[in-house]
């Protein structure tokens, strides 16, 4: 069910901290500063950061990063990471090269 | 805080940020009210990027023209967000006598609106694209079209609206508009009430249901398109593309996957369960689509495939504009798969018009009251 979210809720000024440019999403290179001020720009979902920011969008498809991303938004939102959502796993579960997949649900076959 | 506005926006979409966004850069006080947990849950962050004015209705065409010379080109400096917008052309690939038909078909028109496109041979295609297949016969090529990143431009509307004081609202499902004394002034949710000098409509599919509290009907129907992305390859080319058949379309982003979308012909009609979840027939035929056109491409790994619903509009352009019959109402619907590139153009006009009551470009072959039975 969805929660009604004001998202112009005060949550306080970004502040910068020492280990800001700590890399959290190795796949995309992606800093803990970089995810604290998307926070504060008004990124407020998993979802959202990860569109804005491109966590998780690489090879290993947050298998990684999740968590501590996932850790980062909640602490700076100052909810409980339980408040926010799962990230969304989509097909293929392992990438596979395009000639292999093509091979699926031909024409007059059925590979479902 | 004050649940009024002088103008409330339905759809969190990429319409309605980019309308909230220009609403406020004209001074205007706004609430946007987004349905699901997420800003630009739909097919705003589920397109494949397209910034195209070539392939479209005539009706569309000096919206999204005007939107190409005005919005585009300074967007990333404007909304402080990278919009990865490329102005490297678009070719409408073809391989058959009855692809190069549909193409010079939709060339001549275009051209007639004023667009600068063209047909060129399968050796000037390879000149432009040293990637594509012997297979390619012929194309469209138009040097002013191009792609753009749709999750950072809607998400970059979105956080330069809401820097601007727009206010963001989620997970606020809308149900009903009520109008009072023949003026539209309420929006109801699940849980508040909105009042509102004006209603911007731009929910997506759920404008048809919630446009019908008013009595007003938009006729238009959901239908699951897909896309896929590969894993980051070298820099290839910077050209949109698409197919005369349709059977693909898509770019090489930024950070070097191709994102690609495309269909299996069953649209409209595969089994989705209520949820936007890949059918499994239709990313492997778009692979299938892709090789034949770029055989380079076989060895590039797929790490995703996502699906979202389109507002199908019964002839295949927007509804956008006021309703007579319902003092209040702008609608913004229907957009048909192919909503993003327009977007910037749409919302600065939508929001002259509420602020001045007039657009530049005119608008008007895209009202709502233009469906009519065949006999």
């Amino acid at each position: 069910m969805s929660n009604v979210i004001d998202r112009s809720r005060e949550i306080g000024p970004y502040i910068p901290a020492p280990d800001d440019d700590r890399i959290i999403c190795r796949c995309e290179e992606v800093t803990q500063g970089e995810i604290r001020r998307a926070v504060h720009e008004g990124m407020w979902t998993m979802t959202e950061i990860r569109r804005y920011l491109r966590t998780g969008m690489g090879l290993c498809q947050g298998q990684t990063c999740g968590k501590l991303v996932k850790g980062i938004v909640a602490r700076e939102l100052g909810v409980p990471m339980a408040a926010l959502e799962p990230a969304t796993s989509r097909v293929p579960m392992r990438p596979i090269e395009m000639r292999v997949f093509a091979n699926e649900a031909k024409e007059g076959g059925e590979h479902e | 805080m004050s649940n009024c506005a002088e103008v409330v926006i339905i759809g969190g979409g990429i319409i309605g940020c980019a309308t909230a966004y220009y609403l406020a850069k004209r001074g205007v006080d706004v609430i946007v009210l987004e349905g699901s947990d997420h800003i630009g849950n739909g097919g705003s962050s589920r397109n494949g990027g397209g910034v195209r004015q070539s392939g479209r209705d005539p009706r569309e065409l000096p919206l999204v023209m005007y939107g190409i010379k005005n919005f585009w080109p300074t967007l990333s400096e404007e909304l402080e967000a990278d919009c990865e917008y490329h102005q490297d052309g678009n070719l409408r690939l073809g391989k058959s006598e009855k692809h190069r038909q549909i193409l010079e078909g939709l060339t001549e028109r275009a051209q007639k609106a004023g667009l600068d496109v063209t047909m060129i041979d399968g050796d000037e295609v390879r000149r432009i694209n040293p990637y594509l297949s012997g297979e390619v016969t012929c194309a469209s090529w138009c040097p002013t079209d191009g792609h753009a990143n749709p999750l950072t431009t809607t998400l970059g509307y979105y956080k330069t609206a809401r820097k601007l004081g727009v206010r963001f609202i989620t997970g606020e499902n809308v149900t009903e508009l009520r109008k009072r004394k023949g003026r539209l002034v309420e929006v109801i949710t699940e849980n508040n009430r909105y009042g509102a000098g004006s209603v911007v409509l731009a929910a997506g599919l759920g404008s048809r249901e919630l446009a019908a509290t008013v009595g007003i009907d938009i006729p238009m129907q959901p239908a699951m398109l897909e896309a896929l992305v590969t894993e980051a390859q070298p820099p290839m080319f910077d050209q949109m593309l698409g197919t005369a058949e349709a059977d693909f379309y898509g770019h090489q982003t930024k950070h070097g996957s191709f994102v690609f979308g495309g269909s299996s012909g069953l649209e409209g009609f595969t089994r989705d369960n209520g949820t936007p979840i890949c059918y499994s027939k239709t990313a492997p035929c778009i692979c299938r689509g892709i090789m034949k056109y770029f055989p380079h491409l076989a060895d590039a790994k797929i790490v995703r495939t996502w699906a979202g619903w389109m507002d199908k509009c019964a002839d295949g352009v927007p509804v956008l504009g006021t309703v007579e019959e319902v003092p209040g109402l702008i609608l913004a619907a229907g957009f048909t798969g192919h909503g993003f590139g327009i977007a910037p153009a749409v919302g600065d006009q939508l929001a002259e018009l509420i602020v001045t009551g007039n657009t530049t470009v005119d608008i008007s072959a895209l009202h709502y009251d233009r469906f009519r039975a065949k006999i």
